[in-house]
């Protein structure tokens, strides 16, 4: 590892002579470019979906309000036992952090938008509403639910922050297929990196053999590939991220209710994150460059 | 110093060398001669390690040649200058460049007066910018020579070295080895030129080394 520390320290350093010794590589070198960049500009999305997908995963998870409404409906001389029931029952449910009947003034308030403020509340049978708040690892709802059934028949369970569970998971979800797809990306770098340069290497056996006859040692020509294929891969991974990330700053800027689509942008400190990429290109390119190299060379006696 | 020990070697074929045992000692001068086709070029590869004996072995300095690490082949081959048959250049670069290469690959600064002089040496001096395709046999053999001994290596290996020059410039290549000889060189050169064998030896003492029948002798006065 120190090893090969060094030879990056080396590599950038450079070695305009050792540059010299491989014969311009044009085209293996022009696909290594292009596909650098066009790779680094997949990677720029990649990492915004991965990004928004996180956000919005914890937006929603946030938004699941830790809270749920036991609605009940009785005939009125049984109501008050019933809810003072239901309130026994959540106080001995673990994940309850509180629990509280809404008082007839809130839930006149509630219904006000619908029925107007002259609604005789008293003279309906308007279900008593109680308000509960989990705590962080949140409540078993199917055993409370039948619980309130076998001991309070009126209460309803209305858990209305549960459908958002689903989606949550499924941000989760694009969060982690946009890190595969990183990984993939860079996995595909790699290997279209290791044949251009193995195509360059065997349209070079010659000079290899040669090089090996005079005495040059075999770090010494690897090197002169390595860094040609490194500085490609580096220059054309910048050219590709600095595209990437043009398109996504261009994207058209929708409103809130976008949502989805106005998160896909990357925010503040995040627009750091693209720039790695370049880097990493490179290294990838080094590593990958450096392997075929060997390869070839420990053929050679 | 080099040394062969019962030494064979086969390409897969039937044997070509068999049972050769030889000491190359420091400051030596051979000749090894032989029809086309014996071996001479083999048993050249074979004292640098770009091939390995397929029975007894090669040493360098009691060192086995099949011993030495990557790095190692590539030191002991900076010690050994090696006029290969087919020269063998980057057509890229000029023919500076080219005699100065293994002063470049082993991190030295290869310009200067030396490259100047070796290149004076030799005659090469108005060549210095053209690329190798564009120049004759006799031309690429001589900065192969230049090349060879640009690290002043302590052994000196030619293969054929005046399969294309005229008499003249065989004979002042062979100057140019028997020059580096007397400066304490070890030399050998690979070579069917009776001629040369005899004007070689009526200077220096030269021992003559004849491939015959995949065994090496020693040859006396028939040649
Ligand atoms: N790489 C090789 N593979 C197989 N046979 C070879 C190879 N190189 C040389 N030979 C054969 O080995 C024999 C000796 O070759 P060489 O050492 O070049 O002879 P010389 O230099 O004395 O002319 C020849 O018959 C040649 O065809
Ligand atoms: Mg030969």
């Amino acid at each position: 590892m120190k090893a090969r520390a060094a030879a990056l320290g080396e590599l950038l350093a450079g070695d305009r002579s050792a540059d010299r010794i491989v014969p311009p590589t044009g085209f293996t070198a022009r696909l290594t470019s292009f596909t650098a960049g066009a790779m680094a500009f997949l990677a720029v999305f990649a990492l915004a979906l991965s990004i928004a997908s996180g956000r919005l995963a914890e937006r929603w998870s946030a938004a699941l309000a830790q809270t749920a409404t036991i609605r009940i409906s009785a005939p009125p001389e049984q109501m008050a036992a019933q809810t003072a029931k239901v309130l026994d029952i959540l106080k001995a449910t673990p994940g309850v952090a509180s629990a509280r009947a809404l008082s007839d003034d809130e839930q006149k308030k509630l219904l006000e938008p619908w029925f107007g403020p002259d609604l005789p509340l008293d003279a309906l049978p308007v279900p008593r509403l109680i308000d509960v708040r989990e705590t962080g690892d949140g409540f078993d709802a199917d055993g409370l639910k039948n619980r309130l059934a076998a001991e309070a028949p009126g209460a309803v369970l209305d858990d209305h922050t549960r459908w958002r569970r689903p989606l949550v998971a499924a941000a989760d979800r694009l969060r982690l297929l946009g890190l595969v797809s990183i990984l993939l990306i860079g996995g595909a770098t790699a290997a279209m990196i290791t044949l251009a340069a193995n195509a360059a290497l065997s349209a070079n056996a010659q000079v290899i053999r040669v090089l090996r006859l005079i005495g040059a040692r075999d770090a010494y020509i690897a090197r002169a590939f390595v860094r040609r294929f490194t500085l490609r891969a580096l220059a054309g991974a910048a050219a590709g991220t600095v595209a990437g990330m043009a398109a996504v700053a261009l994207l058209p800027a929708t409103d809130e209710a976008g949502g989805f689509l106005t998160g896909l942008g990357f925010q503040g400190l995040g627009w750091l994150w693209p720039l790695l990429i370049p880097p990493l290109a490179a290294i990838v390119s080094f590593a990958a460059t450096r392997a075929a190299a060997f390869h070839t060379l420990r053929r050679l006696t | 110093m080099i040394e062969f020990q019962n030494v064979a070697y086969n390409y897969g074929g039937g044997e070509l060398l068999t049972d050769i045992s030889l000491r190359l000692p420091p400051g030596s001068f051979h000749f090894l001669t032989g029809p086309s086709g014996a071996g001479k070029s083999t048993f050249l590869k074979l004292c640098y390690g770009e091939l390995h004996p397929t029975a007894g072995r090669v040493t360098i300095d009691a060192h086995d040649m099949r011993s030495l690490s990557r790095d190692d082949v590539a030191a002991m081959r900076r010690r050994i200058g090696v006029v290969h048959q087919d020269c063998q250049f980057l057509d890229h670069l000029p023919l500076a460049e080219n005699v100065a290469l293994p002063l470049t690959a082993s991190g030295r600064d290869a310009a200067g007066a030396d490259l100047d002089d070796l290149l004076g040496w030799v005659g090469l001096k108005p060549l210095a910018s053209h690329l190798p395709p564009s120049l004759s046999g006799g031309e690429r053999q001589r900065a192969a020579l230049a090349r060879a001994v640009i690290m002043s290596p302590d052994v000196i290996l030619a293969d054929e070295p005046t399969g294309n020059l005229d008499w003249e410039m065989s004979v002042r290549l062979l100057t140019l080895l028997m020059e580096l000889n007397k400066m304490g060189k070890t030399i050998l050169i690979a070579t069917h030129d009776m001629n040369l064998i005899r004007t070689a030896k009526s200077q220096v003492p030269a021992r003559v080394l004849r491939i015959r029948d995949r065994r090496l002798q020693l040859a006396g006065s028939d040649l």
